[in-house]
């Protein structure tokens, strides 16, 4: 590692505090809870959608949540690192082939679905039966 | 007017400020900065320190610069420097500069060379425009256009902006804000952009056209050529033990180069024992 690299990681490390961000990938549905600051008031707004996208690495990690509101799509890029990102929360999984959903954007309705990923084993599987609970 | 320091780009990274704004910081690394000699009034007409950084082979270095080396108790440095001073803030030969010779917050202005660019026309030089892409032009469609008028004036005038060597020129940049200042790794984090490629060395000193804040060291902070951090002691031990018990030293490293002249400077220990004997 070189220099530059270590003052990332102990940067990351510092921002990410106790704060744990839920293994997710392109496919799945996110709810990321964002910190609005309305002059003095501080709240959280959840932006709800389905990850498009992981980009970069390291501090500058973003990822990018599409979602479609009022029949508008609506895409919002954050940085995984950013303080002003609460939690994320993983609803759903999907099945998708490559990495980056942009084949999303010139879709509506039916044709935008993603499968649901079937967890067989392990935590995640768990994970992801708990959120479709809660769901449904 | 207190003196600035040399450090070595090491490169840009970013970190988040509280709002989770992003900022981006290049990141500067003192490389073993040293004082290397002094210029004062009355031998030399005006008040500066020669700063050296960065670390040298003996071999490379010339005899002239050994000597001048020897003389200083430093050892060979990669590049040098002078900072006018005022006479106040005049630093005594051989002390490294520490990190917290700024102080995060301030205003600092950085001196680099930018890098070179090479023959460059005059649309990546001077931001020219360029012709149409169609509407009959062809062939020089990132030509410089009219270089001048007719039959008078009859010539182009000089300075006409034309293609020609781009970078690797002198940068000065003014104002750059300190974000954070690391003493242990000597590392200064300045917000934005500094002229020069990562792996190079540049000049920082006090921003010239801002106040500086009222905690600033002066003359600066420092160690002094004998108290060096415990890692450094290690990684030069018979120069750092000359200064402080020689009789060790000799022990340590007993060179008998250091008493034939020719060889005095062969090596930075032994240029030191040769210098204090």
């Amino acid at each position: 590692m070189n220099l530059l690299q270590q003052i990332e990681a102990e940067e990351a490390k510092k921002l990410l505090g106790d704060r744990k961000i839920p293994a997710f990938q392109p496919g799945d549905t996110l709810r990321v809870n964002v910190r609005i600051k309305e002059g003095e008031r501080e709240r959280v707004q959840a932006f709800e959608g389905v990850c498009i996208a992981r980009d970069s690495a390291g501090i500058s990690e973003t990822f990018t949540v599409r979602k479609i509101s009022f029949g508008e799509g609506v895409e919002r890029v954050f940085p995984i690192l950013s303080p002003s990102i609460e939690s994320i929360e993983v609803k759903r999984r999907g099945v998708v082939r490559r990495a980056k959903l942009y084949y999303l954007r010139d879709r509506r309705g039916k044709s935008a679905r993603i499968a649901e990923r079937q967890m067989t084993s392990g935590k995640g599987a768990a994970t992801a039966a708990e959120a479709e609970g809660s769901e449904g | 007017m207190r003196t600035g320091v040399i450090a070595k780009k090491i490169g840009m990274t970013r970190f988040f400020a509280e709002d989770g704004a992003h900022v981006p910081v290049t990141v500067l690394a003192l490389d073993g900065c040293q004082v290397v000699g002094q210029r004062t009034q009355d031998k030399d007409g005006y008040v500066a320190l020669q700063l050296g950084a960065g670390a040298k082979k003996a071999k490379n270095t010339s005899q002239a610069m050994r000597g001048h080396f020897a003389k200083a108790l430093v050892e060979p440095k990669r590049i040098i420097s002078e900072f006018r001073v005022s006479e106040a803030n005049l630093i005594d030969v051989g002390a490294e500069f520490t990190a917290d010779h700024f102080v995060a917050g301030q205003k600092v202005d950085i001196q680099g060379i930018s890098i070179g660019k090479g023959f460059a026309g005059g649309m990546k030089r001077w931001n020219f425009g360029g012709l149409r892409a169609t509407h009959g032009v062809s062939v020089s469609h990132r030509s410089l256009g009219s270089t001048g008028n007719r039959q008078d004036p009859g010539r182009t005038f000089p300075g006409k902006k034309m293609a020609g060597h781009l970078g690797a020129e002198t940068v000065t940049t003014l104002n750059l804000t300190i974000v954070r200042i690391d003493v242990e790794r000597g590392l200064i984090m300045v917000k934005g952009a500094v002229p020069g490629a990562e792996g190079s060395y540049v000049k920082i000193r006090d921003a010239v056209k801002k106040a500086a804040p009222a905690d600033l060291p002066t003359p600066g902070a420092f160690k002094k050529a004998g108290e060096a951090a415990p890692a450094k002691a290690e990684e030069a031990p018979a120069e750092e033990q000359v200064i402080e018990t020689p009789v060790e030293a000799v022990e340590a490293a007993p060179a008998p180069e250091a008493e034939a002249p020719a060889a005095e400077a062969a090596a930075p220990e032994a240029s030191s024992e040769g210098e204090e004997q």
